[in-house]
């Protein structure tokens, strides 16, 4: 189980970003994180990889605390994160990536399997170099693809449908279907998509920072539906909506 | 062969145990083996140091080897290779260079080399170079490369300078005629107080002749590189350039890119970037359990590769 306990985190100007969050994210379930724009998430996420430490609070990883330790650390703890925005290398290949993920070197049936869950075909993308050739829906998923091949206890997703189209995305969702049957581990993503959220085991609602609900999907998802979303943060403060 | 040419050839042309083909095996300043093959004549030049080698026309997936090694500091050794490959030939050549000296005297190699490419001939051309060995006594490779490419013919040149030379002074220069192809890409590594400098001219005399040339670079410690590049369109044609380098710790790097357009329908790009690895490639491989100094190391060696 991953626990948060009273995280805080500011940007070097002062203005907090997270608030006071306390959390716990059960072991073998899918939680999905969402919330209005800037309401925190990202910073959220990073904090648990350990990309960014907390001014304050504790971060208890099966009761260990991880707090201090920096994100190589928590990787090999078994914590993985695809980041929202991935990040391109002149000269590494999809492949390479992919292998660096898993610690070893990978059959090709291994590597058209990671890439095939993330709507990719092997063929056709594993000697690609990760520049700029690749387009940005590309890239995203070979990032999905990393972290899958991590084969984590702990697996951080931060929008990963944010610049895949439609069928990918369909296909992203199946695969993180198949990845909470068929994995031991426990899936964090963040999301703003529906039907992301209608697979979700729980559901976090974080907003100006801080946890503003959590809970059962069935809880949760019906009031996040009710429409008003957009206009206003049915959470709170009318001010957290604001971008 | 002595022992340090041994290990050189290692590095620079993956020898292991005996080549196989043609060959030309130059140990500092001298000829340690040679083999010509039904299709590829090595012979030495009667008017200065070197050779002439004679790939026939229509030679198929043959590939010739002729590396060169200074095994001791004191030595300055010169080279002149000419390359006459016949029509329609498919070859490789595979070149590379190593240095070595512990004496404390420079040990110096430079090649001059000359490819001839006719009609629709195709080389591709592999050079490593390396210095190796401890001491004061510099490392030094000036490379000289010249090469005239005939119509239809192409010249892939895959060139890497992996560590080790002080100083390198890399002249690269071609004229295409109509349809010829170059493509180059090179990779330069350099630490310390090396120095590196390459220098490219292309001049693309044919119609829809093409260069596409790519160095990557990594200075390293208080190294310095300078790239420069001339491609000269003087018909209707294709030319790219790109110049990458990796900055890491006090190193530098110049870049001096240019392109003259000298017909109308002549195209010509060129790309440079330089700057230190991207704070974010380095956490996104460490998100994946590597540390800082593995993900360096990794993402120099992709970049290189």
């Amino acid at each position: 189980m991953l626990e948060l306990k009273h995280l805080r985190w500011s940007l070097p100007d002062g203005a907090e970003i997270i608030r006071d969050v306390s959390v716990d994210i059960p072991d073998q379930k899918l939680v999905v994180v969402t919330g209005p724009n800037g309401g925190g998430k990202t910073t959220l996420a990073r904090l648990i990889a350990g990309v960014q430490t907390p001014d304050s609070g504790q971060i208890l990883l099966d009761g260990e605390d991880i707090t201090g330790l920096d994100v190589t650390q928590r990787a090999n703890k078994g914590i993985a994160y695809g980041f929202q925005q991935p990040v391109r290398f002149k000269g590494l290949t999809v492949r390479d990536l992919l292998e660096l993920a898993a610690g070893e070197k990978l059959d090709e049936p291994t590597v058209c399997e990671l890439l095939g869950k993330v709507g990719l075909c092997a063929q056709e993308y594993m000697d690609r170099q990760m520049d700029a050739a690749l387009s940005g829906g590309e890239s995203k998923r070979v990032e999905i693809a990393t972290v899958l091949a991590r084969r984590a206890k702990l697996s951080v997703f931060d929008e990963p449908e944010a610049g895949i189209d439609l069928w990918s995305f369909s296909k992203l969702v199946e695969t993180f279907q198949e990845l909470h049957r068929s994995q031991n581990g426990t899936l964090l993503i963040i999301s703003h998509q529906e039907r992301i959220l209608s697979i979700a085991d729980e559901i976090i609602v974080i907003a100006d920072g801080t946890v503003r609900a959590s809970g059962p999907r069935a809880e949760i998802l019906p009031v996040l539906l009710q429409g008003e979303w957009a206009a206003r943060c049915p959470w709170g403060k009318e001010t957290v909506c604001d971008e | 062969m002595n022992k340090i040419t041994e290990q050189l050839l290692r590095a620079v042309s993956g020898l292991s145990g005996v080549f196989r083909g043609a060959y030309n095996i130059r140990e500092d300043g001298r000829c340690a083996g040679r083999q010509s093959t039904e299709h590829i004549h090595i012979e030495s030049k009667t008017d200065q140091p070197g050779l002439v080698i004679h790939i026939q026309p229509g030679t198929m997936g043959e590939t010739v080897y002729i590396p060169a090694c200074v095994t001791s500091g004191g030595i300055d050794d010169l080279v002149y290779n000419d390359f006459y490959i016949g029509a329609g030939a498919d070859v490789v050549i595979v070149a590379g260079c190593g240095v070595h000296t512990e004496n404390g005297e420079q040990a110096r190699h430079n090649g001059i080399h000359r490819f001839f490419l006719e009609q629709g001939a195709h080389v591709l051309y592999q050079e490593k170079h390396i210095g190796t060995g401890s001491g004061a006594g510099a490392r030094v490779i000036d490379p000289v490369t010249e090469a005239t490419l005939e119509s239809d013919a192409r010249l892939e040149m895959d060139t890497i300078q992996i560590s080790g030379v002080d100083h390198t002074f890399r002249k690269t220069s071609a004229v295409l005629k109509d349809r010829a192809r170059l493509v180059i890409r090179e990779r330069i590594m350099t630490d310390g107080q090396e120095t590196a400098r390459t220098s490219f001219e292309v001049r693309l005399n044919g119609i829809d002749s093409g260069v596409d040339l790519v160095s990557r670079s990594v200075a390293r410690g208080h190294s310095h590189q300078a790239y420069y590049s001339r491609i000269i369109g003087e018909n209707r044609c294709t030319g790219h350039s790109e110049c990458d380098a990796i900055l890491a710790e006090q190193g530098t790097v110049e870049a001096s890119p240019t392109l003259l357009a000298a017909h109308a329908d002549a195209s010509l790009i060129h790309e440079a970037a330089i700057g230190k690895i991207a704070g974010e490639q380095i956490l996104k491989l460490r998100t994946l359990g590597l540390t800082e100094q593995q993900a360096e190391q990794k993402i120099i060696e992709g970049f290189l590769k």
